[in-house]
C-alpha cells in the first residue's frame, strides 16, 4: 500500500478542505447546493434572522418536488399548504438569485434525478441537499450528503458545512446478475447482508464487475439509498460510461470536454489505496428481492419466506416481531403470493426512464388486474418527455396503469397520492417504514420497478422472471 | 466572533421517557404530512403521532407517569431514515432537550448537535439498566454530563459515547455552527477557487 494511493473519498474531501475546525471537524466546502421546498424555508427564514446573504447563489439550484401534485399541476394547487411551500420557495429564489427549477422551466423533477440529468452533477464534486437520498449523486464520483435544516442554512450562509471525516468501506460485487435481477436487488442485497445501521460512520464505495457493467441509472439506484443501510453517502469511481453519460448535458463542460473527463478519470480510487473495511458480495447469487417488513433491511428473495423471530439473530428478534405484527404476515410463509392493492413505479431511487422502460417490458405481457391501483409518476419533467417519444405511457395506460406528472408522489405522499387504510402496496421507492406512504397503518413491499409491474398485473407478488420467460 | 452569543451546554437533566424499540426511524417520529410548513412551529403537536394514536394513549409520550420528562430514552439506530430536521425539531418543541440510546442515526445526530441537544449512547447492558430504572421510578431526575460523558440516574453512574468533537462543540457552544464557518472568512473562496468547477460569485 502507498503512502500516496487515495480513495476517491480522501481526494475530493482534501480538495474540499477549508480548515480544520477546533472541534475536530472538518469545515468543508460544498460545490454544488441542491435546495428543494420541503427543507428550505425555515433555513431562508434563519439567515434572514441572521442578516446573512446567500454566499454562492450560483451554486445553489432549486426545484419543486416533495408536494407536488400529479394529477393537475395547474397553479394556484388545490392544496394551500403545498401551494404555500411553493410560494416561498418561488420568493426565495428570486430573492437571492437562486436559479429554480420549477415545472415552467421544462427541467422541475425530483432533486435527485434533475441534478444528474442537467450535468449539474459531476465527477469529483461535493454535493449536499436537505434530503437523505442525496448520495444518488455519488453515482458519478461526487461526495453526496443528505442534511437537515440547520446545515441548509450553513450552506445558504457559507457555502459549506462542519462535518467529521468518514470512515470509507469498499463494497465490491462480483461476478454478473442474472437476467431479472435488477440495481434495486443488488442494494436490497447489500443492506441485507451489512443492516439498516451497518453504513454508521462510512462512506461506501460500490465497485467491482457488476457496477463497472452497470449504466449511470443503475448506479444511481444504487448509491441512492446507501442512507438506508446507515451510510450517509455512497460513491461509485467514475469511468468512461460516466463520461459517456455527461457528455452533451445542459451543465457539463462544453468546449474542453474532453480535458475534463480526462481530469475526472484520475479521481478514481487508486490502486492499493487504503479501505477502512472491504465487503466482497457475489453478484450472481443475487436474486430479485421484495422487502417484507418495516425496514429495508428486512427484505428476502422472491422465492423465499418470510423469517420467524426465532431464525434471527437476538438483537432483531423485536424488530422481526414488531414487523411481522405491523405486516400481518405469518412466518414462515412464502412472500410470493401476497396479496397487493396499490402499485407504485417512480421515485427518486427508481423513477429514471430505464426504469419505466423495464416496467413497460412487463406491462405489455398483461393487464392491471382488477381492484388494483397502479401509478406510473415519472421523475422528471425530462423523463416523462422521454417516455412520451417512446410512447411509453400508451402502454402503460392500455395495461391499466395512470401515468401521472413528475413527483416524489407517493414515495412519502406529502402531496394527494397516498396509500389509504392497511392496503399493501408493490412499491418501486425507497423506504417501507410504518406510515410511510401516507397512511398511518399502510403497508409497502419495496421492489424493482419490474417486479412492481409484475405485481400490478398478478395482483400478488410474483417472480418477474416467470412473467419475461413467458412471454 | 463574541462569546456572549455562545450557549453552552455542559449538562442537561430532567425526568425520562423510555421509547423502546431499534431502527425508530424518522417517517415514525413526525409522518411526512405534518412536514407541509414553512416553519417548524407546530411540528411539536405531531411527535410521533401515528404511533400514539395507534397505542391509543399508551405511548410513552402519552403516558402520565412520563409527563414532563425532557430526556428521551431509546434503543438502537433511532432517528433512522430521512433526513428531515423535522424530526429532532419536533421532539425538542414537545419538551426533551437531550437524548440517550444504544446508538444514533447519523443525520439525526448531525441534527441535533445543530440544535444542542445531546446524543449520548450507552452499553447494551448499562442502557437497560436506565431503561429498567426510569420505567420503575419515572419520577427521579436522569442527568447527561457531557463535560464528564457520564449519564447517571438512580441505577447508577455510567460511561456515555459522546464524540470528542460533538462534546468539544457542545461545551463551546460552537455547537450553532454558522457563526463558526462564516469566521473561516475569506478561506471559503481560496478553497473554491482551487476548485475546477466553481467560479466565484460576481
Amino acid at each position: 500500500m502507498s503512502d500516496q494511493a487515495k480513495s476517491l473519498f480522501q481526494k475530493v474531501w482534501d480538495a474540499h478542505t477549508v480548515r480544520e475546525l477546533p472541534s475536530g471537524q472538518t469545515q468543508l466546502f460544498i460545490g454544488t447546493h441542491l435546495i428543494h421546498e420541503v427543507t428550505s424555508p425555515q433555513a431562508f427564514a434563519m439567515i434572514r434572522d441572521l442578516g446573512v446573504p446567500v454566499r454562492f447563489p450560483n451554486r445553489t439550484f432549486a426545484t419543486v418536488d416533495h408536494i407536488i401534485p400529479t394529477d393537475d399541476q395547474s397553479r394556484p394547487f388545490s392544496d394551500e399548504l403545498a401551494e404555500a411551500m411553493m410560494t416561498e420557495l418561488e420568493r426565495n429564489c428570486r430573492d437571492h438569485g437562486i436559479q429554480f427549477f420549477g415545472p415552467e422551466s421544462g427541467a422541475q423533477g425530483i432533486v435527485h434525478v434533475i441534478g444528474p440529468e442537467l450535468g449539474l452533477t459531476q465527477p469529483g464534486m461535493t454535493i449536499a441537499c436537505g434530503d437523505s437520498h442525496t448520495a444518488t449523486h455519488g453515482a458519478f464520483g461526487a461526495i453526496a450528503f443528505g442534511i437537515g435544516t440547520s446545515q441548509v442554512r450553513d450552506l445558504l450562509a457559507s457555502q459549506s458545512m462542519a462535518i467529521a471525516p468518514l470512515k470509507v468501506r469498499r463494497i465490491e460485487v462480483t461476478g454478473e446478475l442474472q437476467d431479472g435481477v435488477f440495481a434495486k436487488d443488488v442494494i436490497l442485497a447489500i443492506i441485507r447482508e451489512l443492516g439498516v445501521n451497518g453504513g454508521v460512520g462510512y462512506a461506501y464505495e460500490y465497485g467491482g464487475p457488476v457496477f463497472d457493467a452497470m449504466t449511470m441509472e443503475e448506479r444511481m439506484t444504487v448509491c441512492n439509498m446507501s442512507i438506508e443501510g446507515g451510510a450517509r453517502c455512497g460513491y461509485v469511481n467514475p469511468d468512461q460510461t460516466t463520461v459517456d453519460y455527461l457528455r452533451g448535458r445542459k451543465f457539463a463542460p462544453a468546449a474542453d470536454f474532453d480535458a475534463k473527463a480526462a481530469e475526472w478519470l484520475t479521481l478514481a480510487s487508486d490502486h492499493g489505496c487504503h479501505y477502512d473495511d472491504v465487503v466482497t458480495i457475489d453478484g450472481s447469487k443475487i436474486q430479485p428481492s421484495v422487502t417484507w417488513g418495516i425496514h429495508p433491511g428486512h427484505n428476502l428473495g422472491v422465492a423465499e419466506a418470510i423469517p420467524g423471530p426465532n431464525e434471527v439473530a437476538d438483537d432483531d428478534r423485536a424488530g422481526v416481531e414488531e414487523a411481522l405484527e405491523y405486516m400481518d404476515f405469518a412466518a414462515g410463509a412464502s412472500i410470493a403470493g401476497i396479496p397487493i392493492d396499490v402499485a407504485f413505479i417512480g421515485s427518486c431511487t427508481n423513477g429514471r426512464i430505464s426504469d419505466l422502460r423495464e416496467a413497460a417490458k412487463v406491462a405489455k405481457t398483461g393487464r392491471v388486474k382488477d381492484g388494483v391501483r397502479a401509478l406510473v409518476v415519472p421523475g422528471s419533467m425530462a423523463v416523462q418527455k422521454q417516455a412520451e417519444e417512446e410512447g411509453l405511457p400508451e402502454v402503460f395506460t392500455a395495461a391499466g396503469f395512470q401515468w401521472r406528472e413528475p413527483g416524489c408522489s407517493m414515495c412519502l405522499a406529502m402531496n394527494p397520492d397516498k396509500l389509504q387504510g392497511r392496503e399493501v402496496c408493490a412499491s418501486s421507492s425507497n423506504r417501507n417504514f410504518k406510515g410511510r406512504q401516507g397512511s398511518p397503518s399502510g403497508r409497502t413491499l419495496l421492489m424493482s420497478p419490474a417486479m412492481v409491474a409484475a405485481a400490478a398485473i398478478a395482483g400478488a407478488v410474483v417472480d418477474v422472471r416467470g412473467v419475461s420467460n413467458e412471454n | 466572533m463574541s462569546n456572549d452569543t455562545l450557549i453552552k451546554i455542559d449538562r442537561v437533566e430532567g425526568r425520562g421517557c423510555v421509547v423502546r424499540g431499534d431502527d425508530v426511524d424518522t417517517d415514525r417520529i413526525i409522518p411526512a404530512r405534518f412536514m407541509k410548513e414553512v416553519t417548524f412551529d407546530t411540528m411539536g403537536e405531531h411527535a410521533f403521532e401515528d404511533a400514539r394514536l395507534a397505542a391509543k394513549g399508551e405511548h410513552p409520550l402519552d403516558q402520565e407517569r412520563f409527563h414532563g420528562s425532557s430526556i428521551l430514552i431509546v434503543g438502537q439506530n433511532f432517528g433512522c431514515g430521512s433526513s428531515r430536521e423535522h424530526a429532532p425539531q419536533s421532539l425538542m418543541r414537545f419538551g426533551f432537550n437531550g437524548f440517550i440510546g444504544g446508538s444514533f442515526a447519523e443525520i439525526f445526530f448531525g441534527n441535533c448537535t445543530a440544535l444542542g441537544l445531546p446524543c449520548a449512547t450507552l452499553s447494551d447492558a448499562d442502557l437497560a439498566s436506565v431503561m429498567d430504572s426510569v420505567e420503575l421510578d419515572p419520577t427521579q431526575s436522569i442527568e447527561i454530563d457531557v463535560q464528564a460523558s457520564k449519564v447517571r440516574c438512580r441505577a447508577g453512574e455510567f460511561e456515555a459515547g459522546i464524540p470528542a468533537g460533538t462534546r468539544k462543540m457542545l461545551l463551546e457552544g460552537s455547537w450553532d455552527a454558522t457563526r463558526v464557518l462564516l469566521d473561516a472568512g475569506d478561506l471559503i473562496e481560496q478553497t473554491a477557487a482551487g476548485l475546477p468547477y466553481v467560479e466565484l460569485p460576481a
